[in-house]
């Protein structure tokens, strides 16, 4: 509901504004994802709340952002790439790593913050009226504000090993951006809605990161996976992060290796861009369906805390 | 005049879980206890309130007040019927305000005029105002989850009244608070009634309902069993033969 702005607002309170302009609308009227895009002023502010909340009462507090994906790199790097051997058949196993590390930890990130996010503010959502989508978008933007500094130091590697920036790149990383923010929202408003009702989701959502870092050709190229499922290969592609991750390979990884056409012929997908497009329908409709299910849970929300 | 609040057989169920985990529940379903029950906190309830009117909602501990106030403000959803209201609402509901027991004072009332509406230059512009109403001078900078539950009500009870708000609600705000800030909160509500705003008000004292109210809402178990005159509605719950302990207190009224 549009609550009237006050012209001039009586430093004593005077003589009442005259109120029969404005409409009788139920209180809870007008909540929803767009509301939350109205209140910026609000969000905003939930936002520095979150970033100095997360990781509060501990000493490196938002050092964690950085060190979490960082160790999983250096995993990453050495157990897959030095163990078993892929520095050998990737070129750049670093970078290719750490392409897909960008994307799936702002998706995870998102997902497992936002999921907790309207538990962790129950002490707001039972006493006060607010569009409650604001807590787990919140959670989104701050997972976004962690992605910049990553992408400064990719920049940095590519620009190292000899990549220049290609307007084709940059479509691929935005979309590729765009569709994570789209599945985390869509999947943080799911959990963070059943979360109240059974906390068993929280744990759930542990699992199905660890599902999502293995299901994407992070730690292994597309080229094994077209290698060894042929022509189901294409159904690999069905998973919206799986496109995602090559989005971003195709920005940054590709154009940093030696032979950069060869590599985009073998490991990525033809129609890369069409995918990501039909990708980015998908999440939008699987954010509508989030906003459904989260306005049907939300009534009983607030009592249910 | 305008109509300020309508509600139309507004009705609020509550499912009361007895059991929290599979196995428990299981247990429970095979020796054939019941797992949960519903009951109506508010049922049915239905009234008109015009611009300016200063409510009195009563009613003993448990008869739905909170809840009925939770539904008027937008915190909760009707399970049938509807609430409809005028303007912006302000106020505190059931005690304590909605802070963030991790945040400071100072962040949390940045944080709650935000959510009741205000923006950021209206709240600069009244934070002093609203941080001497409280009167918790350098508390303001500790964590809210270390304040006594006077001090968490001063703060939001200082927010709320602040607020331009068109409604305003009080539901045993001032419960906690110690006589001086009574007082003062009660000044400051007068006030708000003289400026035309309409005012719902919780309290367990006749005599504070007597001096702020102009008509009275009871419910009982939920329903509405009164709706009418001041005097007549503090008869209607026997409240009125309490005079003893309201001379004790006759500036502010007894409350709880
Ligand atoms: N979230 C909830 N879940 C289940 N029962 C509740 C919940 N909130 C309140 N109740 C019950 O609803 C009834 C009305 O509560 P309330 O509106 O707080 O009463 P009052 O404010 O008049 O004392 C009480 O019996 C209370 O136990
Ligand atoms: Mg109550």
């Amino acid at each position: 509901m549009e609550r009237p702005a006050v012209a001039a607002e009586p430093v004593a309170v005077a003589a009442h504004r005259d109120l029969s302009g404005v409409p009788l609308t139920p209180p809870t009227a007008g909540n929803g994802l767009h509301a939350v895009f109205k209140k910026r002023y609000l969000l905003k502010l939930l936002v520095k709340r979150e970033l100095s909340a997360r990781y509060q009462g501990s000493f490196l507090g938002l050092l964690w952002s950085y060190i979490g994906p960082l160790c999983q790199f250096f995993v990453y790097w050495f157990v897959i790439g030095t163990i078993l051997g892929l520095h050998d058949n990737v070129p750049n196993f670093g970078v290719h790593i750490f392409c897909g590390l960008v994307v799936v930890h702002f998706f995870t990130e998102t997902f497992g913050a936002g999921t907790r996010s309207i538990v962790r503010n129950k002490s707001i959502v039972v006493k006060l009226p607010m569009p409650r989508e604001m807590f787990p978008v919140a959670s989104m933007l701050v997972s976004l504000f962690h992605v910049f500094p990553q992408l400064v130091i990719l920049t940095i590697a590519c620009l190292a090993y000899g990549w220049t920036p290609d307007f084709v790149g940059m479509v691929a990383l935005l979309l590729g951006l765009l569709i994570a923010m789209l599945l985390g929202t869509a999947g943080a408003l799911l959990f963070s809605a059943a979360n109240v009702f059974f906390r068993d989701f929280s744990s759930l959502v542990s699992i199905i990161q660890m599902f999502i870092r293995f299901s994407v050709p992070m730690i292994y190229p597309f080229s094994f996976v077209d290698d060894r499922f042929g022509a189901a290969a294409s159904y690999y592609l069905f998973n919206p992060l799986a496109d995602c991750v090559l989005l971003v390979q195709r920005a940054f990884w590709v154009g940093s290796t030696p032979h950069p056409d060869e590599v985009a012929k073998t490991d990525l997908p033809p129609d890369l861009l069409i995918w990501g497009l039909a990708m980015t329908g998908a999440g939008l409709v699987l954010l509508a369906i989030g906003q459904l299910v989260f306005s049907r849970l939300e009534a009983k929300i607030p009592e249910r805390l | 005049m305008t109509t300020s609040i309508v509600l139309e057989d507004v009705t609020k169920t509550f499912k009361l879980r007895y059991h929290r985990t599979i196995k428990q529940v299981s247990f429970a379903k095979m020796r054939g206890q019941e797992t949960s029950s519903v009951f109506k906190a508010v049922d049915e309830v239905s009234f008109k309130v015009e611009q300016g009117e200063a409510i009195g909602l009563m009613g003993l501990n448990g008869s739905g007040k909170s809840t009925l106030l939770k539904m008027i403000s937008g915190v909760m959803k009707p399970d049938a019927g509807q609430v409809l209201t005028r303007g912006r609402i302000a106020g505190l509901i059931a005690t304590g305000a909605g802070f963030h027991p991790q945040l400071t004072g100072r962040e949390n009332l940045y944080l709650n005029a935000a959510i009741l509406g205000m923006s950021e230059r209206e709240t600069n512009r009244k934070f002093d105002e609203i941080v001497e109403f409280a009167g918790l001078g350098h508390r303001l900078d500790t964590q809210v989850g270390h304040y006594s539950s006077g001090q968490n009500a001063r703060l939001g009870f200082a927010i709320a009244v602040h607020v331009d708000s068109d409604i305003f609600l009080a539901d045993e705000a001032l419960a906690v608070g110690d006589k001086p800030f009574k007082r003062k909160c009660l000044a400051k509500m007068r006030e708000i009634r003289e400026s035309g705003r309409t005012i719902f008000y919780v309290s367990h004292a006749a005599g504070q309902v007597r001096r702020m109210c102009d008509r009275v809402i009871v419910l009982q178990d939920g329903r509405l069993a009164f709706d009418g005159g001041v005097e007549e509605g503090i008869h209607f719950l026997h409240y009125d033969g309490d005079d003893e302990e309201e001379l004790a207190d006759e500036e502010t009224g007894d409350d709880i």
